[in-house]
């Protein structure tokens, strides 16, 4: 044969017009909120890629959303309100129409209204409307609300708000331009994660930095760190503290930092006994004091001119007071920090601790940064410069969802502290509208709940004191979730992951409805499933559930639906009008704020109705106070988007602060602009408006940023944020507990409260492995801890046709010296052995993995009928969960009490606390995990665009030709890429 | 047998940074997505909601450990798809012409019209690059996005190949190889940039960035303690004036 003619120059159209037709949106792939283009070819949905002008993803598009297509024809999507015909859990539903499905919500809630409105609870899980749902129940009038940060972020957010004003999660970012040394410290790929990837690949480009991953388990991002520190989990808090000890100890401490911005110099009373213990010394105004070390005599704290010390003592009305940094330092310069003390329990050597604590003060203060920036402090006084710090950290999920991530967050802001690292160049930076007031207002509403009353604030709030718990006289809880409570004082998101085993048990008390929007409760979101599934179906004894009505709203056929007597169906992302707002969860950067839109650009094909629109709507069946005009007609007849427009929260303060006023010159406040949205479109779908140099930096003593942020309606006023090493109302909490105050615990809570509100953070060993009950060392010697993989965190990725490809079941990895101390290989099965049950999993052996530990994909695991999967998935067949194996609660106290298994200040469920044994599965036991659970059925979805199994998407939208010459190619190269 | 350009006025092709890719599949699907209704369209999915899900794709992560000797592991993602080789085994192994590479920009493609499916150039290609399209009956992969990079009735951001507008770490690069002073050419040549398995013989376009060395301080091993004790290092604050 001889050669084939080759080399023909145009059999491949360059050309071919691909797009007719580009909206801009916001991303739900999950809960980073990125700008996107949806493309669009004869009007079929073509291609999704990133907004290269949006502040958040500057362009760039993870695997979630380029897969968003996917989801938005995913075959698990519903198609019409369903009613529960079988027994709940069964699938079995009938079609309704939406008139009858708002006749029944409205019949049963507003039966609860008028008769106890706490009897409903209203709890929303991946939910990006938490400002409109938090209002809702507000005007309805029930405490029970929450979002899911109870098993999501609290510590983090929590533990940022009552120590620095912001928080790692959302609220702030390292200054990836500038740092030079940047701690990880656990598994972060979960928020932010584009704006994280952005930053590393930035940091990592720069050759001038280096990246510590502090991690038991070496993959995603640990595995670019340029090293990795494979901690045992859950003693995050004790490293960093040992990294404080050996930085007090060598002075390497940022002292003028500390005492221009932090409560380090103010006088705490040291009177044991006495009610005014670990209180600030105050003088008659209020204010706090400190040392003055020239006049030797107690002053002003909030004086520009004050000249305080750090260590000494001096007597105030009898009582003896020193500064709070002394306090600080005695505890950390113990010999209970020494590296050589935390080194066997973190599982890392004492001389890597002391190197890191070298290099921490090597960057920070011989690195110094200086830029010349004019701005005004917090005093007036005109300054020249920025000083900066290349030190920055971030955390997420691995500290939070252990039992002690509260105090171990507050660690890691103090040691950013001591360094001098917060809103500094190289340093971590506040995203406005943060920082705010510390602890942030306003206090949670639910004092008093009653009949067809809305309540006198919002559901969810900061307590600065018990005077603040929504507690009873006797001291049980007001809310269902038992949030505000002595159980968890600070649970400033709610304890979602409480709701259903409370409300099946009745403590404190029985409902009526539980009304859940985008949660995934009946699986993946609830630690012990089994026994979940038994709280949603248990009988009382004339038959009827012990949870009397379940409604659901969601847009796919999840794990939960079955659970539900109604069935409410959302729409997708791309169907829906969203705001993705400051008074909710802000999209700024550190340079300024930003909110954004969506927009629907697509018209369901099916009989859905976006969720906002069904609340709304619902709100003004039922006459709530704001969701109708005064003659009780519709106040958002024009549902959400009317509502986005033109609610307002505060004078001038809407949902959307770009565009705002009759013209739409005004941003922040202005009064409603009936273009709004359409500015919005027209300007990609965002706002975003930078600050000035000047307002850039320290925000927390900057007056130029101060006033602004005033002006803007985010703080109060515009008076400097001093960030607080020392929590007086951790210190009232726990004077409560020693029986000063008004308002005191319950004496079989009293230990308790006073062990875990300390003032000054410390470390303590997660609750799991410390008992009998929860297990321990010796029963129980391995950490099972779990991450989700990129390309499906917060993103329903079971049911898209790309994403399951890449990973549709999970196995259980560990160190090869683990698996062979078990005799096992990889391929093999194991059962892993909590104190509360048994799953069967398949193991994988890698180095990249502390050896106490193991761990798994979450959320993987799928159950038989769920998610439009067909029989066979190995979602279902070989995916698990370790939720199936996680106690809710933890084992009881003397007096048979059970709390939740969860952080004591916060109520973050303690989900990586798991500690598990191994046992390998007999050879007939290999091949399918357990424990497997019924298949459920499942009504009519929206039809598989798959045919026979086989998808060809794309096949009929490829581009016409053009007859456009091609242009030259363009190169992309990264910015450090050229030099 | 078809034959191989003696040379080509341009060498596009990738530059992938190992030292930032953390593994998140940005690439791969965003490439999946724009490619299934682009020049090779559709790239097919079988069984997409059943026990065995699999279809094509243009671009695959791989992620492996490799542990050295000393025992330390560390966890590799690495992006592949299509090399664009100079001297591509997939083209010369074509019994009708269906796979060629394009004079003007070495790019290597596949005409589907003349395509018969006989899977040839997977055999050949010693990076497993090439991806069978079942539900077609003929061979696809990576374009380097030829629909994209010259197309004006785009964006202009939008004209490189997706996968690299879309990765989030800023790991891909793209432009000409074949010219020394290109940027991507410095970018491999400053990082020291490999061609994958260059014993195949095949000469690929695409270059790898190595990790790079963990920058040096000049910290010390640990810090020099103050004083002898807590309570020594604590008396030397006491007379420490701090002004606000």
């Amino acid at each position: 044969m001889s050669p084939a003619p080759s080399q023909p120059r145009d059999r491949a159209d360059l050309t071919p017009d691909a797009i007719d037709r580009t909206e801009f949106t916001t991303c739900y792939m999950c809960a980073c909120r990125c700008g996107i283009r949806v493309h669009f070819k004869d009007d079929k949905l073509r291609y999704i890629d990133g907004n290269p002008d949006h502040p958040v993803n500057r362009g760039v598009l993870c695997a979630k959303g380029s897969a968003g297509i996917m989801n938005v024809l995913s075959p698990a999507r519903l198609k019409k309100p369903l009613k529960r015909v079988g027994p709940r859990g069964s699938g079995q539903f009938e079609e309704i129409d939406w008139d009858e499905a708002m006749a029944i919500a409205e019949s049963w809630l507003g039966d609860i209204r008028k008769t106890d409105p706490k009897r409903l609870a209203f709890f929303t899980g991946r939910d990006q409307s938490q400002s409109l749902t938090g209002w809702w129940a507000a005007r309805f009038g029930t405490p029970n609300f929450a979002a899911h940060g109870g098993f999501c972020s609290v510590n983090m957010a929590a533990g940022g708000l009552y120590s620095i004003g912001s928080s790692f999660w959302e609220f702030g970012e390292p200054d990836w331009e500038r740092t030079k040394l940047f701690l990880m410290f656990g598994v972060a790929e979960d928020h932010d994660s584009n704006p994280i990837k952005i930053g590393l690949g930035t940091l990592k480009s720069r050759e001038d930095a280096k990246f510590v991953s502090i991690n038991p388990v070496r993959t995603g991002y640990s595995a670019i760190a340029d090293e990795w520190i494979g901690i045992t989990p859950g003693t995050d808090g004790l490293f960093a503290g040992a990294l404080i000890h050996e930085l007090l100890r060598a002075e390497a401490i940022d002292w003028d930092y500390l005492a221009r911005y932090t409560n380090a110099p103010w006088l705490v009373y040291q009177a044991p006994g006495r009610p005014e213990d670990g209180l600030f010394a105050r003088d008659k105004d209020g204010h706090p004091l400190v040392l003055d070390g020239i006049t030797k005599a107690p002053s002003d704290a909030l004086s520009p001119d004050a000249k305080p010390v750090f260590a000494g003592s001096v007597e105030i009305d009898g009582l003896r007071a020193v500064p709070a940094f002394q306090i600080m330092a005695e505890r950390f310069l113990d010999d209970a920090y020494a590296p050589d003390t935390v080194a066997e329990t973190c599982g890392i050597p004492a001389a890597t601790i002391r190197r890191l604590a070298a290099e921490l003060s090597e960057m920070a203060f011989k690195h110094q940064i200086e830029l010349d920036i004019d701005w005004t402090d917090w005093a007036g006084r005109k300054q020249t410069k920025v000083v900066g710090r290349p030190v920055s950290m971030h955390a997420m999920r691995g500290i939070s969802a252990h039992s002690n991530g509260f105090h171990t967050c507050r660690i890691l802001h103090l040691l950013q502290m001591i360094l001098g690292t917060i809103d500094v160049p190289g340093g971590f930076r506040s995203k406005p509208p943060f920082p705010r007031p510390i602890p942030p207002g306003p206090k949670p509403a639910g004092h008093d709940v009653k009949q067809s009353t809305p309540l006198d604030g919002m559901p969810l709030g900061f307590p600065t004191g018990p005077e603040d718990l929504l507690v009873h006289p006797d001291g049980t809880p007001k809310r269902l979730d038992k949030a505000y409570s002595w159980d968890h004082p600070l649970a400033a998101h709610g304890l979602m992951q409480m709701v259903i085993h409370n409300a099946w048990k009745g403590d404190p008390y029985p409902i009526d409805t539980l009304f859940l929007y985008m949660a995934n409760m009946g699986w993946n979101s609830s630690m012990n499933v089994p026994a979940t599934l038994h709280y949603l179906t248990d009988t009382v004894a004339d038959g009827g559930y012990k949870i009397p009505h379940i409604i659901v709203s969601d847009a796919y056929y999840s794990e939960t639906v079955p659970y539900a007597d109604l069935v409410l169906p959302d729409t997708t992302y791309l169907e829906r009008w969203d705001c993705i707002s400051l008074l909710d969860r802000p999209i700024c950067s550190a340079e300024g704020p930003a909110d954004a839109i969506r927009q629907p650009i697509l018209k369901p094909d099916r009989d859905v109705r976006p969720f906002q629109d069904v609340l709304i709507d619902l709100g003004a069946r039922l006459k709530l106070p704001g969701f109708v005009t005064a003659s009780g007609d519709p106040a958002y007849p024009g549902l959400y988007a009317d509502y986005i427009v033109h609610h307002e929260r505060a004078p001038g303060v809407g949902p959307l602060a770009g565009w705002r006023g009759e013209d739409g010159d005004q941003s922040g406040r202005g009064d409603p602009n009936p273009d709004q949205l359409q500015r919005y479109i027209d300007h990609g779908g965002f706002w975003h408006h930078p600050f000035t140099e000047g307002q850039s930096w320290l925000k927390h003593g900057n007056r130029d940023y101060l006033t602004h942020a005033q002006s803007m309606g985010w703080i109060p006023a515009a008076d400097r944020i001093v960030m607080q090493i020392y929590s007086e109302p951790l210190q009232k909490f726990r004077l409560a507990a020693r029986g000063h105050g008004p308002v005191l615990p319950p004496p079989g809570h009293r230990a308790r409260i006073d062990t875990y509100f300390d003032p000054v953070p410390f470390w303590y060993p997660p609750f799991e492995g410390s008992s009998a009950d929860m297990g321990t060392g010796a029963d129980y010697p391995l950490h099972a801890v779990t991450q989700r993989p990129m390309h499906m965190y917060h993103s329903w990725g079971s049911q898209n046709a790309w994403l399951r490809q890449i990973t549709n079941h999970n196995k259980l990895y560990l160190h090869p010296d683990t698996a062979a101390a078990h005799d096992a290989r990889d391929g093999d099965w194991v059962w892993i052995v909590s104190p509360i049950g048994r799953v069967k999993a398949q193991i994988k052996t890698m180095q990249g993995v502390e050896r106490s530990t193991v761990w798994t994909w979450n959320a993987i695991g799928k159950r038989r009928g769920a998610w439009g999967l067909e029989a066979g998935a190995p979602e279902s067949e070989k995916g698990f969960l370790l939720n199936h194996v996680i106690s809710e609660l933890l084992p009881a106290t003397d007096g048979g009490y059970r709390h939740a298994n969860a952080d004591p200040v916060t109520g973050q469920a303690a989900w990586y606390d798991l500690k598990v044994r191994l046992e390998k599965c007999l050879p007939e036991e290999a091949g399918t995990t357990e424990p497997m659970f019924e298949r459920f059925d499942a009504p009519n979805l929206a039809p598989s665009h798959a045919v026979a199994g086989t998808l060809r998407f794309g096949a009929d939208s490829t581009g016409t030709a053009s007859g456009r010459p091609p242009t030259p190619h363009r190169e992309f190269v990264r910015k450090d890429g050229g030099a | 047998m078809t034959s191989l350009p003696h040379q080509t006025d341009k060498k596009l092709g990738l530059v992938i940074d190992l030292d930032i890719c953390v593994g998140c599949h940005a690439c791969a699907v965003n490439c999946k997505e724009w490619n299934t209704g682009g020049h090779s369209a559709p790239l097919t999915d079988n069984d997409a909601y059943g026990p065995d899900p699999s279809g094509v794709w243009f671009n695959r992560v791989h992620t492996f450990e490799v542990v050295s000797e000393d025992g330390c592991g560390r966890m590799v993602h690495f992006p592949k798809s299509c090399l664009h080789c100079e001297d591509a085994p997939c083209v010369t192994v074509c019994p009708t012409g269906a796979s060629y590479k394009r004079v003007e920009d070495g790019i290597v493609l596949v005409d589907a019209d003349q395509c018969i499916g006989c899977k040839l150039c997977s055999w050949a290609c010693p990076y497993g690059a090439r991806e069978y399209d079942e539900d077609a009956g003929v061979m696809k992969k990576c374009t380097l996005c030829i629909d994209r990079i010259y197309n004006d009735t785009l964006p202009e951001d939008m004209r490189v190949p997706a996968c690299v507008s879309t990765c989030p770490a800023g790991a891909r690069s793209f432009g000409d190889l074949g010219d020394p002073d290109s940027a991507v050419s410095k970018l491999s040549d400053r990082r020291g940039g490999y061609a994958l398995m260059p014993e195949q013989g095949t000469k690929p376009v695409n270059r790898y960035l190595p990790p790079r060395k963990p920058h040096r301080t000049d910290a010390p091993n640990a810090l020099s303690p103050v004083a002898a004790d807590g309570a020594g290092t604590v008396a030397r604050w006491l007379d420490k004036i701090l002004s606000l």
